[in-house]
């Protein structure tokens, strides 16, 4: 850790200009995750852009079931809001999933999607890793797995985007509201993350720079039906092995509509198309959500590793799947 | 005697609490400098270079020490201890290296500026049981490493019902919440160490010659400790470090406290166990013979033999029976103690073992184990001092409704979840250390006790006044006790759970002599000091217990959860029952841990654990510590001490994990013979 200019300039415009104009600077929301960086050496800017005083903390009612929740919106007063509990139980029940209370109550709207992986290779500075230093290395491959994805890997990076926020928010279409130099974009949540590829440095499709200034939910009437189902290796303060966020709207014991995203399984919050069309019409019981299951993980790759790898999520995944459709579906009929 | 048994608050509850408890870290010194160490980045080898300039020349670094520049030490007989004295590197996160600076972020900044390269050697971290191994030449506080009655391989042979089965345990890091730190500051050539230590004068003894000094020119100091766990029961190279860096800079005192990831690699852990599992038995579950073999790791540079084995020597009866223990030496940081070292991870094997015959031969576990019960130590012949083992089977057997437990497994349910219960016995040794001795002063009116004990949140601070009070025959509020410093009396470790046992001896013996002396009227500045006496030798001397488990699997995902956990504890006399639950439920809690959690991942590749945070690592939280019951049935036991007590700081740890491992088998028909037991290891089996 070396020492750094901090600024906390008073709007969005001149943050983003201190940050664009200085490749070493970065953005701090609550700090949960980038403080930590500092610590252990994965980060070492020159300067420090606090952009907690002039983030919108405000979630504002757009209209017809909309919601624009604000950057600066705190963690926990997104999940206690009484508009998201009631239109979007999904999040609510991510964010509650995710951490601890102290830290939700530091934790920013946009910060969280943008924490990065917790890896161990990664955040350890003596171990190779090409998010962190590319063309190091991988040293998760053949190492300990089992934080690992099973979708969407390249032969450079098997990371996991840890943040449950974001995969409701992958479920529910969300919207990225962006500031960068040219002005003021609008990017689909689910295009927010990159899955890793050759470049497993970029998390996200942001420039160096780009602001998230709010991030907007349109209505979605299906996500009254929501729920977010977190496995993990104890039963609080612990990452996903693996997660699902999912709506469905069931009739008639049909699946008329569904809305599903994994987390703990890839690089980025996975939206489970596959697995939405698989179920579109189907009849609303077990055989169709493995079905389903099974459509959306036919590519799934297991990463061998100590303690036997990650082979054990692949099940895992399918059976999280089935047990949250048919208890969302039991609550619908 | 009435304070002995009272249900007193923690004496230094208040100042812990309020945060004036001063720790290592905080000891009150001037002009404070700060030592940030710098670690080896491979296994095994030899440093070529280190390039220390960009560090020394930093703004604010006071000193930087690297092999090519420490002073030579005066003994380096101990090589985890011998820091900076030799360019070998013989496990990652071996010291390197010293910062010392005006702040702990310029030290921290500029240890990452000293650049080291290696000629890396060829490294072996894996433990595995076809590695080289031998025979140490013996375990742990002094256990021979083998012994052998009978034929075991006969009985084998010859028996109705037999078990043969592998089980492991994971390495584990003690992870006490306070780190290791360090205040060292020298004075000329008398040096003060304020140290989180289990132990002021052991620590002392340990320090003194390493830096060619008499005894009487080092002082430690240490008042509080924030946990140890057995990790600060010896010192670790944290402590000469620090009192290296701080003679290197004259006239400052040096504070050195271990990162988080820094004590994964330089403050102990408990090894990794292979169990080889044998038992031999009549239809009726009556064992003709019992075996363990056990196959575990030590460093290079320092032996460390976990007396795995040593419980199955005295737990059950049987004509055969056969312990032994082999090392691996690898490349890897030194093992050391965790709490209940050998006793902890030497009942799991056993324990999920003796579930299994009980499976085997549809005994009731409870009963199998009574049928087993010895009416001597089967190891040495002699009479137990007390044991109660069948006492708390059946006491915890009550308040657990075992009576009507169904043996199949699998085949409960509680809505999504599979319910199992489970239980295991607990034991842990009576260990009195050879040495110990107390003061007693008459001061102001009231009595005054010091003795160089240590109080790790264990509750020496409360209990020894307790005993000091009844020995004296007076109101606990007229005595004082003062420790956890070498102006006092010696004193021996806090380790073993012999804290009780050998200073409250001596504190019964000072007590003593003091009324002999000046009878029930002393005056102000009367004075008498009595120390610990031998052990008696006729008598096998154990604790035992029982823990009790419900355990839900749940049917979907197989996530574990345990909503609850009851021990019941035979261990002597219990001095302060509020300080004894809180050392039972701990343990408890952390043998909960154990089973379900913790598991340093050590990387073989590299030769460092990987999960060295407590993001990673994980111990058991709130959530998954719901219902932790722990009582304890009258037990009264002469022989054991003039108090009649056992220690209890670790026996509650015992038997937890193998009670969980027979719990989930019991909701889902899967052994975990393997610890720690995650989802992954019963989600083929589910429903
Ligand atoms: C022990 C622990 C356990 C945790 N467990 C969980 C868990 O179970 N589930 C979970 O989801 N999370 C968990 N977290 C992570 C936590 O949710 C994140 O650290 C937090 O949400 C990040 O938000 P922040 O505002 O503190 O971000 P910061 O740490 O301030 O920033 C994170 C990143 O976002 C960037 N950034 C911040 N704000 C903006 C913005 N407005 N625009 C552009 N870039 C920005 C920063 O530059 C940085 O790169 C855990 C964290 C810890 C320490
Ligand atoms: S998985 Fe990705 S983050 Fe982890 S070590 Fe490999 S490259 Fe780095």
């Amino acid at each position: 850790m070396r020492p750094f200019t901090y600024q906390a300039p008073a709007d969005a415009a001149s943050a983003v200009r201190a940050v664009t104009r200085d490749p070493t600077a970065v953005f701090l929301g609550g700090g949960t995750n980038l403080v930590d960086h500092l610590k252990l050496g994965i980060l070492d800017p020159g300067l420090v852009v606090d952009v907690t005083g002039l983030a919108s903390v405000e979630i504002t009612d757009l209209g017809g079931g909309a919601l624009r929740v604000g950057a600066g919106v705190p963690n926990s007063d997104l999940a206690a809001d009484p508009l998201v509990r009631e239109r979007f139980p999904v999040l609510s029940q991510a964010l509650l999933a995710g951490a601890s209370g102290q830290l939700r109550n530091m934790a920013t709207t946009g910060g969280n999607p943008l924490q990065r992986t917790r890896c161990v290779y990664f955040q350890d500075v003596t171990t190779p890793c090409n998010k962190r230093e590319p063309g190091s290395g991988c040293s998760a491959i053949g190492g300990w797995t089992r934080n690992h994805a099973i979708l969407g890997a390249s032969a450079h990076c098997i990371a996991t985007h840890p943040s449950d926020l974001a995969v409701a928010l992958a479920a529910l279409d969300a919207e990225v509201r962006v500031l960068g130099q040219d002005g003021e974009r609008v990017i689909p949540f689910t295009d927010l993350h990159r899955l890793p590829g050759d470049h497993p440095e970029h998390d996200t499709v942001l420039g160096h720079g780009d602001l998230i200034t709010a991030i907007d939910l349109p209505a979605r009437p299906i996500a009254r039906r929501s729920a977010y189902r977190k496995v993990r290796d104890r039963a609080s303060y612990a990452f996903a092995l693996v997660s699902v966020a999912a709506a469905v709207e069931v009739d008639g014991g049909v699946v008329r509509d569904a809305r599903i995203a994994f987390g703990g399984v890839a690089h980025k919050p996975w939206r489970a198309y596959r697995a939405e069309e698989a179920l579109r019409g189907a009849t609303a019981a077990d055989d169709s959500y493995r079905a389903a299951a099974d459509a959306e993980l036919a590519d799934a790759v297991a990463q061998d590793g100590l303690d036997g790898g990650n082979a054990f999520k692949i099940p895992l995944l399918r059976r999280t799947l089935v047990a949250t459709l048919r208890d969302l579906a039991r609550e619908d009929a | 005697m009435t304070a002995i048994g009272t249900d007193l608050a923690r004496r230094d509850g208040t100042v812990k609490v309020t945060g004036t408890a001063t720790y290592a870290y905080e000891a009150p010194v001037e002009r404070p400098a700060y030592a940030h160490p710098v670690q080896a980045t491979i296994a095994r080898g030899r440093i070529r270079d280190i390039e220390i300039e960009d560090a020394e020349t930093l703004d604010g670094v006071l000193t930087v020490l690297t092999p090519d520049n420490a002073e030579r030490l005066a003994d380096t007989d101990d090589k985890e201890l011998a820091v900076l004295q030799s360019d070998e590197v013989a496990f990652r996160g071996q010291l390197v290296g010293v910062v010392v600076a005006e702040t702990s972020e310029v030290a921290r900044e500029a240890a990452g500026l000293v650049r080291v390269t290696y000629d890396e050697a060829e490294h072996d971290a894996e433990l595995a049981t076809e590695r080289g191994s031998y025979v140490p030449e013996q375990l742990n506080a002094g256990y021979p490493t083998e012994s052998a009655q009978g034929d075991v391989d006969a009985a084998m042979a010859s028996a109705e019902t037999t078990i043969e089965r592998t089980y492991t345990t994971a390495m584990y890091h003690n992870n006490p919440l306070e780190p290791h730190t360090t205040t060292a500051l020298w004075d000329g050539d008398s040096l003060t160490l304020w140290d989180s230590t289990q132990g002021v004068h052991p620590l002392r003894s340990t320090i003194a010659p390493i830096f060619g000094l008499d005894e009487e020119r080092v002082r430690v100091i240490c008042p509080y400790v924030g946990g140890g766990f057995g990790s600060k029961g010896t010192a670790h190279a944290n402590v000469t470090l620090a009192t290296l860096a701080a003679r290197a800079v004259p006239g400052r005192p040096v504070r050195l406290a271990l990162t988080r990831q820094q004590m994964f690699s330089l403050a102990g852990y408990r090894t990794p166990t292979i169990q080889r599992m044998r038992l031999a038995a009549d239809a009726d579950g009556r064992l003709s013979a019992i075996a363990i073999d056990v196959v575990e790791q030590t460093s290079r540079i320092k032996e460390y033999a976990e007396q795995t084995g040593t419980p199955t020597r005295i737990m059950y009866a049987a004509e055969n029976r056969s312990v032994t223990h082999r090392l691996v030496p690898l490349d890897v940081p030194v093992p050391s103690w965790m709490r209940a070292p050998g006793d902890c991870p030497g009942m799991f094997g056993p324990e999920v073992a003796m579930d299994e015959l009980a499976e085997r031969l549809g005994v009731d576990p409870i009963e199998l184990r009574i049928r087993n019960e010895p009416s001597v130590d089967p190891d040495t012949g002699k009479p137990f001092s007390s044991r109660n083992l069948v006492a708390c089977l059946l006491a915890g057997a009550d308040r657990f409704d075992w009576a009507d437990r169904d043996l199949r497994p699998g085949v409960r349910r509680s809505g999504d979840w599979l319910v199992g219960t489970g239980v295991a016995a607990s034991t842990y040794p009576v260990h009195r250390m050879p040495a110990s001795t107390a003061v007693i002063r008459r001061e102001a009116g009231r009595y005054v006790v010091e003795i160089g004990a240590a109080d790790l949140g264990t509750g020496t601070w409360t209990t020894l006044p307790q005993i000091a009070a009844d020995a004296l025959d007076v109101p606990v509020s007229d005595v004082e006790v003062r420790i956890g410093d070498t102006r006092y009396p010696m004193a021996s470790v806090a380790g073993g759970s012999s804290g009780m046992t050998t200073w409250g001896s001596a504190v019964v013996e000072a007590a003593r002599a003091f009324r002999d002396k000046f009878g029930q009227d002393p005056a102000d500045g009367d004075e008498a000091d009595g120390s610990v006496g031998p052990a008696d030798e006729d008598h096998a001397m154990h604790a035992f217990g029982a823990q009790f488990v419900e355990a839900h699997v749940h049917a979907d995902t197989g996530e574990l959860r345990v909503p609850r956990l009851l021990g019941v504890f035979a261990a002597g006399r219990i001095i302060n029952p509020r300080t004894a639950r809180s050392q039972f439920i701990g343990g408890m809690t952390m043998g909960l841990s154990m089973a379900l959690h913790e598991h340093s991942v050590l990387d073989p590749r590299t030769g460092h654990v990987v999960n060295h945070d407590l993001a990673e690592y994980h111990v058991s939280v709130n959530a998954d510590v719901t219902d932790v019951e722990a009582t304890w049935i009258d037990e009264h036991d002469p022989y054991v001490n003039a108090m009649g007590s056992k220690g209890i700081g670790e026996i509650g740890i015992v038997g937890t994990a193998a009670a969980v491992s027979n719990a989930v088998w019991h909701a889902t028909g899967v052994r975990v013979r393997d610890l720690p037991i995650t989802l992954d290891k019963v989600l083929a089996a589910l429903p």
